[in-house]
């Protein structure tokens, strides 16, 4: 399978997407730790994938989202941002509302 | 080779002239930055639109030499 399609299955697959440096429970970059803190907080299933564990979708990745570094959050199969962005709209409380139907 | 500030702060001026540019050293090792960033050129833009841009000003070395940069944008207006 493609590396895009790749990419596109996971995301559309899992609501929450956390493309990292590390894994969740040990993350290996300050930017992803800080970014699993948020998705703890919101409290809803996301699966966090380690991508220096595989260089093709470190690669992959960065052509995908055009968008050059790690952490990358995708959420409903669409690109949300980086550690910045996601701790921004966590903050404002724009993060919580994209589950906010789910929950009703 | 780590990007010091300075280089930083000059290729994200280039690419956005009028741009007001803070650099912060987040771990006093000259290799984690954060920078804060007031461009009317962000004005419109949604917040991914407005890290690209910063991003693409500074070219291949982000996620390269350059491997953390928090950022920061603004319009003059929300600044």
């Amino acid at each position: 399978m493609a590396t895009s399609d790749r990419i596109r299955k996971l995301v559309t697959e899992n609501e929450i997407v956390l493309f990292m440096k590390g894994e969740p429970a040990a993350p290996k970059c300050g930017f992803s730790a800080g970014v699993v803190k948020v998705l703890d907080a919101i409290g809803r299933p996301y699966i966090g994938v380690d991508v220096l564990e595989d260089p093709f979708l470190r690669e992959g990745l960065k052509e995908y989202s055009d968008w050059p570094t790690f952490p990358q959050i995708y959420v409903k199969g669409e690109f949300i941002g980086g550690a910045d962005i996601v701790r921004e709209m966590y903050t404002s409380g724009e993060l919580q509302a994209l589950f906010a139907d789910a929950e009703g | 080779m780590p990007m010091d500030a300075d280089a930083i702060k000059t290729r994200i001026e280039a690419a956005l002239p009028d741009a007001d540019v803070l650099m912060i050293d987040l771990a006093g090792d000259g290799d984690h930055w954060a920078a804060r960033v007031t461009s009317a050129a962000f004005a419109g833009k949604s917040r991914i639109a407005q890290h690209k841009l910063v991003y693409a000003a500074i070219g291949d070395d982000m996620g390269g030499a350059l491997h953390a940069l928090a950022l920061q944008t603004f319009t003059p207006t929300t600044a």
